[in-house]
């Protein structure tokens, strides 16, 4: 049963012919664990609980996982709330990638909720890949928040990516502190249609000595679709460095909000954002249309290249 | 044979004329150059030729094969063939050479992307895979967009200051691209104000203050240029016309 269950969920991720049962991974369904498998210097300890699962997941001092490791979140039935409350601990030097897939293709009234504890150790390499199936109802209600903090000359790198499906609504809140010379960047692509609900903020505490941050926030909207993004980047001490870009595309009806906060409290370092809200750039359309492309094709190649 | 036809074009913004009255023929399988000091007009013509939105309220007419294409968009005339390769080429974040020049290829597939990647220079494994963004220099990004319109075998392009931004191997890429072109049967149009650029061309206009100074074989209208543009004597005169004529030139 719950091998026809991981192929279900591999299958709505179109993984099930290349997923690789020897790498790394966990395979949950709302809040049962249905398969796992660890390597040598990886530990995975999920727990089931009544409404989703909880999971620390540790990578040993000084060990690095060269494969990446699979995280399959799915719910396969049609309503209910998972939780999925992860304590994640990268010891010092050690190096671990994540390749996160959520899935919820039979949604009618899903909540996925993630509530993540992250601490990358001393120059520990941390990354993190989400991508989100989501189905055409856009009934599921996503709120991941994670809270991270990087030790000395940690680096840390998360990407979210959901551009398959509905988004429903979604409500990221990742929060970085960032210490001595260590760095953190972090992308969210979205791609929201009709009433979807898209809230995204992300911020970087640079608190220790050259520590580093750049938040990338890449957000295309139509119909009805509604996006509000908060980035916020603070630097305390000297020789901080960051950057904050988000570039939001609006058509049709869609609204689209950007609330850039950057704060420096150390004449030392330096912090910088861009954003561009609106339609697409004038002249990158002219020149897709002046090799045949119609606006609406050409439109849509720029977002792809945006949300790529 | 005259491929497009400008006629009696009259174009301005804000009650100030930036073209005037110009009338010109382009003809088949040439390479032809619009060449003036700054401010002359010369991207503002390819512009009112391309049938960009902030200049389609022009009068007089624009013949492509003898038919009016004063009622078609941008896209429409590209699907004529026409199309303009910007002095600026824009960025597109995230978006890959290969899907900017497939799409100008209608989705024909890599061996196409390689072809063009090639003819302007550009080592197709090198650059196929890359974002057409900032990451790429200003030279880079004109020879992609040279190989995007090869990819789209057009009939009549327009190229605004060609060597602008491009280094001498570059240059000399973009000018193997030029004959290229005009081996496979396209018409060019050099929108310049470069004598290097010029020289590249089998016929010339000088157009000055949006009206047509000269015309004929390039290295008469270069001569011209030469010797009496460069710098421009009656910029701000307040009778360009008459200045014109004082320098010994025709308006027309």
């Amino acid at each position: 049963m719950s091998d026809e269950l991981v192929r279900e969920i591999l299958e709505s991720i179109n993984l099930h012919r290349g997923f690789d049962r020897d790498t790394p991974h966990v395979v949950i369904n709302a809040n049962k664990v249905l398969a796992s498998r660890v390597v040598e210097g990886l530990v995975i300890e999920p727990e089931e609980l009544p409404d989703g699962v909880r999971a620390r997941l540790r990578v040993k001092k000084g060990r690095k996982i060269a494969q990446p490791v699979h995280l399959c979140f799915g719910m396969l039935p049609s309503s209910g709330i998972q939780k999925i409350l992860l304590d994640v601990e990268i010891e010092d030097e050690a190096e671990v990638g994540f390749q996160a897939h959520c899935t919820f293709p039979n949604a009618v009234d899903v909540r996925h909720l993630m509530q993540a504890e992250i601490r990358v150790g001393r120059n520990a390499r941390y990354s993190y890949f989400e991508r989100h199936w989501h189905s055409d109802e856009g009934l599921v209600t996503v709120v991941p928040k994670a809270s991270i903090r990087l030790a000395e000359g940690a680096r840390f790198s998360t990407e979210f990516e959901l551009l398959k499906g509905r988004v429903g609504v979604i409500d990221i809140d990742y929060r970085t502190v960032c210490e001595a010379r260590s760095s953190a960047e972090m992308k969210a692509r979205i791609f929201g249609r009709l009433d979807d609900r898209i809230k995204v903020r992300e911020s970087a505490l640079l608190e220790g000595e050259a520590s580093r941050a750049v938040l990338t926030t890449h957000i295309a909207v139509r119909d009805d679709a509604l996006a509000e993004i908060h980035n916020e980047l603070v630097a305390t001490a000297p020789y901080c460095r960051g950057h904050v870009d988000c570039k939001e595309v609006i058509q049709d009806r869609g609204v689209a909000r950007a609330v850039p906060v950057v704060e420096v409290r150390h004449p030392k370092a330096h912090v910088t954002h861009e954003a561009a809200i609106g339609s697409v750039d004038s002249k990158q359309l002219q020149t897709l249309m002046a090799r045949g492309l119609s606006e609406d094709e050409a439109v849509e190649l720029i977002i792809e290249g945006l949300l790529s | 044979m005259a491929i497009l036809e400008v006629k009696d074009v009259s174009f301005e913004v804000n009650s100030t004329a930036i073209l005037n009255g110009l009338t010109m023929e382009f003809w088949q399988g040439y390479v032809h150059a619009v060449v003036g000091p700054n401010g002359a007009g010369k991207s503002t013509l390819a512009s009112v030729i391309m049938g960009l939105p902030d200049y389609r309220h022009h009068t007089g007419d624009i013949l492509f094969e003898g038919r009016s294409i004063k009622d078609l968009n941008v896209d429409g005339r590209a699907r004529l063939g026409i199309t303009l390769g910007w002095q600026e080429p824009a960025r597109y974040e995230g978006l890959k050479v290969s899907r900017f020049i497939q799409a100008a290829a209608g989705n024909k597939d890599r061996a196409e992307v390689d072809r063009v990647l090639e003819l302007v220079g550009l080592e197709p494994d090198r650059y196929r895979s890359r974002a057409l963004d900032k990451t790429l220099s200003g030279g880079e990004r004109k020879r992609i967009e040279l190989a995007s319109i090869l990819a789209m075998r057009p009939r009549l392009v327009m190229l605004d200051e060609p060597d602008s931004g491009v280094d001498i191997e570059a240059i000399e890429r973009i000018f193997s691209a030029i004959a290229h072109l005009k081996k496979e049967g396209a018409t060019v149009l050099l929108i310049t104000h470069s004598p290097r650029v010029l020289e590249k061309s089998d016929h010339a206009f000088l157009i000055c203050s949006g009206m047509l100074v000269d015309k004929g074989e390039t290295s008469k209208v270069l001569k011209y240029f030469s010797g009496k543009c460069l710098p421009c004597p009656h910029k701000n005169a307040p009778d360009i016309e008459a200045s014109v004529r004082q320098e010994g030139g025709d308006v027309r």
